[in-house]
């Protein structure tokens, strides 16, 4: 493994089909790994520690106290409000991902528990056209919070986000200030917002929600940054320094509190919403 | 079909009869009212149909009035305001005091250059987080002091460069979408050239939002959307056309609430016309809203922002992305 590896997510599913093979070949350090023991490593190599790709369904498995979970409210999907049609028409790329991921848009909400704390949750999943912010995720992410002022519970947001959803046009970039001015209800309520960065969380979603939490919590090989490098580097035509919006380059940048280990942050949630107990 | 290179050279070619009538006393004025008539029509005939593309051009005409242009026309006593107080000033984002018909206001604008110099001090009109946070220290001080705040929005986009992420621009623009969603004061955003992305978006959370005919507001550039979505940069125009664009455009979709007359052609075939009218609809728009009880102004925007957006309540027949 080269010393400046670039860290990033491989992109391999951890598929959970009973008849699949029990064995799968670690990209990153290409053991042989037993599947099993993936899944319940938070979908980390027992071998290298490299990082898995993470479903919604898979990070809330992990993160929540076993049958906790319980999906909020309606089930919504979008209106393709600009009939947006690219080298495909967005309603069949929609539908195509929609049976795909067994999803209907790229976030799951839900009432929960950590170590007996109760909280709401959304889960964005980057499988879903990126995991990018139309209509039905930033609608989401307001009836989580909505429902976390009711019941006086903390919100958690796990972001994985290439940012606005481009075929929604202005309705996507509004969603923003949607979830901002919804954000400022839960702290006028006195709740806290713990907002966890996973890889990646850039554009639209780094430059709202994702970047107002009481407490911003970067998972070890997140990338946060607004403008992806390829971007930076065609419009601007600057070098690149090694580390370029990782976790740790956030963080010695100030940008963010903490760095957790994926396999860490169930109790880290636990540890950091124990002080709002009771608070207020 | 006409494009905008006739025109000019048939204004040039009325010119030179003009100049010609003068010299040689020669009487031409029939052929001149003539080719005035032609011009006419053709104007009309070219700007009054315009294509989503032409305006996203006219937009980004390098002879369109900018901000301080406005400023200069529409406001008096412009006292600039600099400093973020933590890094540095961003010349791309002009704020300070002003007076709009007498009254008081502070002012945000995106500033583009016309020269190579300029835009070298200017950064193309791209803000960076100097300039956002910038802003912001005007927001406060707006609140503070109950002056209503306007912005004149004109940037490509926020600029993306090593030291913007640096001095985290998302995390600037969050916390500027943030005082905004909450100001306690009346705000106008007017899109007066290019609205791009999350850059504009940040001092543009506004009560009421127009746009200039011919400005754009878009989540991405049709270029950046062609680049991604076509994985082919040159179809730019397709893309402009898709993502509805234009200030027609998102008035029809429900997205702003109101559109400032152009002169044909765009802003700079007549800018006093243009600063006139958009003098007009920011008296109007802040008197507006100074009316309405602080309390009634934050419910009404809390509201337009908690219900943007488009999608349909699936029939409940079980939950999504069931746990196996």
């Amino acid at each position: 493994m080269s010393l400046f590896k670039e860290r990033q997510y491989l992109r391999v599913h951890v598929d959970r089909e009973p008849d699949d093979s029990l064995w799968m070949k670690c990209k990153s350090c290409g053991e042989l790994v037993f599947k099993r023991r993936v899944r319940e490593n938070s979908n980390v190599c027992p071998s290298c520690g490299e990082y898995f790709f993470q479903t919604s369904q898979e990070r809330i498995e992990s993160i929540l106290d076993p049958g906790t979970y319980e999906p909020l409210g309606e089930r919504l999907v979008t209106d393709d409000p600009l009939s947006f049609v690219d080298s495909r028409p967005y309603r069949e790329r929609v539908a195509e991902t929609q049976a795909k991921t067994g999803l209907d848009d790229a976030i799951l909400i839900g009432r929960g528990a950590i170590e007996g704390i109760p909280i709401v949750i959304g889960v964005m999943d980057f499988r879903f056209i990126g995991g990018s912010m139309g209509s039905v995720v930033g609608e989401q992410i307001s009836r989580a919070i909505e429902a976390a002022i009711a019941d006086r519970r903390a919100f958690i947001l796990i972001s994985s986000s290439g940012g606005a959803r481009i075929q929604e046009g202005m309705f996507s970039l509004l969603q923003m200030a949607k979830t901002v001015t919804v954000r400022r209800r839960l702290a006028e309520a006195g709740l806290p917002f713990v907002s966890v960065m996973t890889y990646p969380t850039s554009g639209g979603v780094q430059a709202s929600i994702a970047s107002l939490g009481d407490i911003l919590i970067a998972e070890k090989g997140a990338m946060i940054g607004f403008a992806g490098r390829r971007v930076i580097e065609q419009t601007i035509a600057e070098e690149l320094p090694a580390h370029f919006q990782t976790e740790s380059f956030a963080l010695e940048r100030g940008q963010i509190d903490r760095v957790v280990r994926r396999e860490d942050l169930r109790s880290e949630l636990a540890l950091a919403l124990g002080f709002f107990v009771g608070a207020r | 079909m006409t494009d905008e290179r006739t025109l000019d050279l048939l204004e040039s070619k009325i010119e030179e009869l003009r100049q010609l009538n003068a010299i040689d006393g020669m009487d031409l004025s029939k052929e001149i009212a003539r080719l005035e008539e032609k011009l006419a029509v053709l104007r009309q005939d070219l700007y009054s149909n315009l294509t989503d593309w032409e305006r996203v051009r006219i937009a980004r005409h390098p002879k369109r009035p900018y901000a301080l242009d406005y400023i200069a026309s529409v406001f008096s006593d412009f006292y600039e305001l600099r400093g973020d107080r933590i890094v540095g000033d961003d010349r791309a984002l002009v704020a300070g005091l002003a007076r709009l018909d007498g009254r008081p206001v502070a002012l945000l604008g995106q500033q583009k250059g016309r020269t190579t110099e300029e835009n070298k001090e200017r950064f193309f009109g791209m803000t960076r987080p100097q300039g956002y946070r910038k802003a912001k220290r005007l927001m406060e001080l707006a609140e503070r002091f109950g002056f209503p705040l306007v912005s004149l929005i004109d940037t490509s986009g926020a600029y993306p460069g090593v030291e913007s992420e640096e001095l985290n621009i998302g995390g600037a623009i969050a916390e500027n979408l943030q005082t905004m969603a909450g100001l306690r004061v009346p705000t106008v955003a007017v899109i007066i050239g290019e609205g791009g992305s999350g850059g504009a978006l940040a001092i543009g959370l506004a009560d009421r939002v127009l746009m200039l005919e011919d400005a754009i507001y878009s989540v991405i550039t049709p270029e950046g959307a062609a680049a991604i979505l076509w994985k082919d940069k040159e179809r730019a125009r397709e893309a402009a056309t898709a993502l509805q664009m234009t200030a027609p455009h998102l008035q029809n979709l429900g997205l702003i609430d109101g559109v400032i007359p152009e002169p044909l052609g765009g802003a700079h075939k007549n800018p006093a016309v243009t600063s006139a009218a958009l003098k007009e609809a920011l008296v109007r728009h802040v008197n507006e809203l100074s009316a309405i009880p602080l309390d009634q102004l934050l419910a009404a925007r809390y509201q337009r922002y908690r219900n943007v957006g488009r999608y349909t309540i699936r029939p409940a027949t079980e939950s999504q992305g069931a746990l196996p």
